[in-house]
């Protein structure tokens, strides 16, 4: 526990470091090696991607300097497209394969429906003490760091000191690029399931055949290993729904964030998705909590009494820490890794930017480190996964735990 | 970057709840359902493979016990039957050791009586063929008055009174 708060210590950190740069807009998805070597493919529109150009006189910056941090941010931050991959980036000739999401904000007038390819079509440029910033604008409202506000006055956008949109936000219950892939896990869990239970209800008895092997294998560990021991046997049966459901979206979104070229999901390290895992917890941890558990909080016995005031809060407040910590904990545990190959894409450029034999010489060593770091992402996406539903299980224990004589 | 958007929030709680909703109804209940069968099923083959094992060298047990038994049954018999066969035997014997000697002995009781009869007869035969030779001799001797004379004095002679 204590070393798992230490390194989500530390990679906020990170995140705050990558936070203070913020110039220039460099466009490439997460594992952009390929796109890096074939910069000048000829591009092909297909019916899903929509291709845009970005010829505007006011678009290009007016040095092209990488920055890292900015490109990091870009990447992790939860968004209102799915962007694949850019051509000719920073000539005249940009073009964006993405897919626009829809938008779906509420103002005091009422709901707001419009593609989201309107925002990015219509970028702003502007500078704040000397800071280049960039929204995007469409219809009255300003989309600024993938949040949406009201567009105000004549000058439509303010900015405070820090180069931050002022303006009023508004209500965005937008599908964002997390939600998609969200309801893509959500499909593949079905569809996976549901395959391998079709198996179970025509050969009960049968020996497990093909991927219903590999999930049987994951559903018994997660019965037998993480379940029963953290609830016993008399519950475990109910929470097993909510625990195996659990794991395997979270896995199977985890998964889903390290495939390249498909948009860079960071699925679980969106915090507005894993709040609500961790609100399911703890709304099932409350309800489920038998009154053992509420004395051992409120009144815990064989305490001296001033130590009960200081223990009663400290058990209060835990109360609530305990889902925070899950949702913290697996948000930035996700969010690192996408950080760690970020970074070690940004030092190709970096160096390439230098010059093109080192980035190239660079490359190699952070291609050999990316691969490295490949196979630890694979056993986090695991582990993560198990984590949750392990610390989630010993909290529904906890809560119906019976006192013990 | 980390701010938690209420789109977000409301998206995946649905899609969550739904994909919670739907696997525990079509995949997780008969999943489960089909795990625990199949681990009871498994289990309760194995116990009655234990059982039938059991069972098995039971019997066998049974088997060598009624094995065992039948053996001592069968010496016991043939113990037995070699007991009452010398029995017979030495009963038979026994009797037929007494009948020869009763036979033996009525052989030895006639035989007796048939000496004793025939010695009987041989003496009434004897003292007839005395008397008739007597008979004769002494019509004969007794013709003559001389003869009868010289015969007194000659017993007389000899039956002298010392």
């Amino acid at each position: 526990m204590a070393s798992n708060l230490k390194l989500a210590e530390k990679q906020n950190f990170t995140l705050n470091m990558h936070f203070k740069r913020n110039i220039g807009f460099v466009l490439f998805t997460l594992f952009s090696f390929v796109s890096f070597a074939s910069h000048d493919s000829v591009s092909h529109e297909t019916a899903a991607v929509e291709a845009h150009s970005t010829e505007n006189s006011h678009e290009q910056n007016h040095e092209q300097k990488f920055d890292a941090g900015e490109m990091i941010i870009h990447h992790i931050t939860d968004a209102h497209e799915i962007h694949f991959f850019t051509l000719n980036e920073g000539t005249p000739a940009e073009k964006h394969f993405s897919i626009y999401l829809p938008v779906i904000i509420k103002d005091e007038n009422g709901f707001h429906f419009f593609s989201a390819s309107h925002f990015y079509h219509n970028k702003k440029n502007a500078e704040v003490n000397g800071k280049h910033v960039h929204y995007y604008e469409h219809d009255g409202f300003i989309l600024s760091g993938e949040k949406i506000y009201k567009a105000e006055g004549e000058e439509k956008v303010t900015f405070n000191e820090k180069g931050e949109v002022a303006n009023a936000s508004v209500l965005d219950l937008s599908p964002t690029k997390s939600v998609v892939g969200l309801f893509i896990t959500a499909l593949i869990l079905i569809l996976l399931f549901g395959a391998a239970a079709r198996k179970y209800r025509k050969n009960p008895n049968a020996a497990p055949s093909g991927v219903q092997g590999l999930l049987e294998t994951l559903v018994i560990f997660i019965r037998d290993e993480v379940v029963i021991p953290s609830i016993g046997h008399k519950h475990a049966s109910r929470f097993m729904p909510f625990c195996l459901t659990t794991f395997f979206f979270i896995w199977i979104a985890n998964i889903l964030g390290m495939i390249p070229f498909i948009g860079g999901f960071n699925i679980m390290g969106t915090l507005g998705v894993t709040i609500v895992l961790a609100t399911i917890v703890f709304i099932m941890t409350t309800i489920n909590g038998k009154p053992y558990y509420w004395t051992h909080i409120l009144w815990p016995h064989g305490v001296p009494l001033p130590i009960k005031f200081i223990l009663v809060p400290i058990e209060i407040i835990g109360i609530f820490m305990k889902p925070l910590v899950l949702m913290i904990r697996l948000t930035a545990n996700m969010t690192a890794g996408h950080i760690i190959f970020l970074a070690l894409t940004s030092l190709v450029f970096i160096f390439g930017q230098s010059s093109a034999v080192a980035g190239y010489g660079v490359g190699v060593g952070s291609l050999a480190f990316m691969i490295f770091m490949y196979f630890i992402e694979l056993l986090v996406a695991f582990l993560q996964a198990y984590v949750f539903t392990l610390l989630a299980a010993s909290y529904f224990g906890s809560a119906l735990e019976e006192p013990h004589h | 970057m980390l701010s938690a958007g209420l789109g977000t929030i409301l998206w995946t709680s649905i899609a969550f709840l739904i994909v919670l909703g739907l696997l525990k109804k079509m995949a997780w209940k008969p999943i489960l359902k089909s795990l625990k069968d199949r681990e009871d099923f498994i289990s309760d083959s194995l116990k009655s493979a234990e059982n039938a094992n059991a069972q098995l060298s039971q019997l066998k047990a049974d088997n060598e016990k009624l094995l065992a038994e039948a053996r001592v049954e069968r010496e016991k018999m043939l113990k037995e039957a070699k007991e009452i066969g010398e029995d017979i035997v030495a009963k038979a014997r026994k009797a037929a050791i007494e009948e020869e000697q009763r036979i033996m002995n009525k052989a030895k009781q006639e035989i007796e009586n048939e000496k004793t009869a025939a010695i009987a007869e041989l003496k009434v035969q004897v003292v007839s063929l005395s008397i008739k030779m007597a008979e004769t001799v002494l019509k004969k001797e007794f013709e003559n008055k001389d003869m009868q004379m010289k015969l007194v004095e000659e017993n007389l002679k000899s039956a002298s009174l010392n």
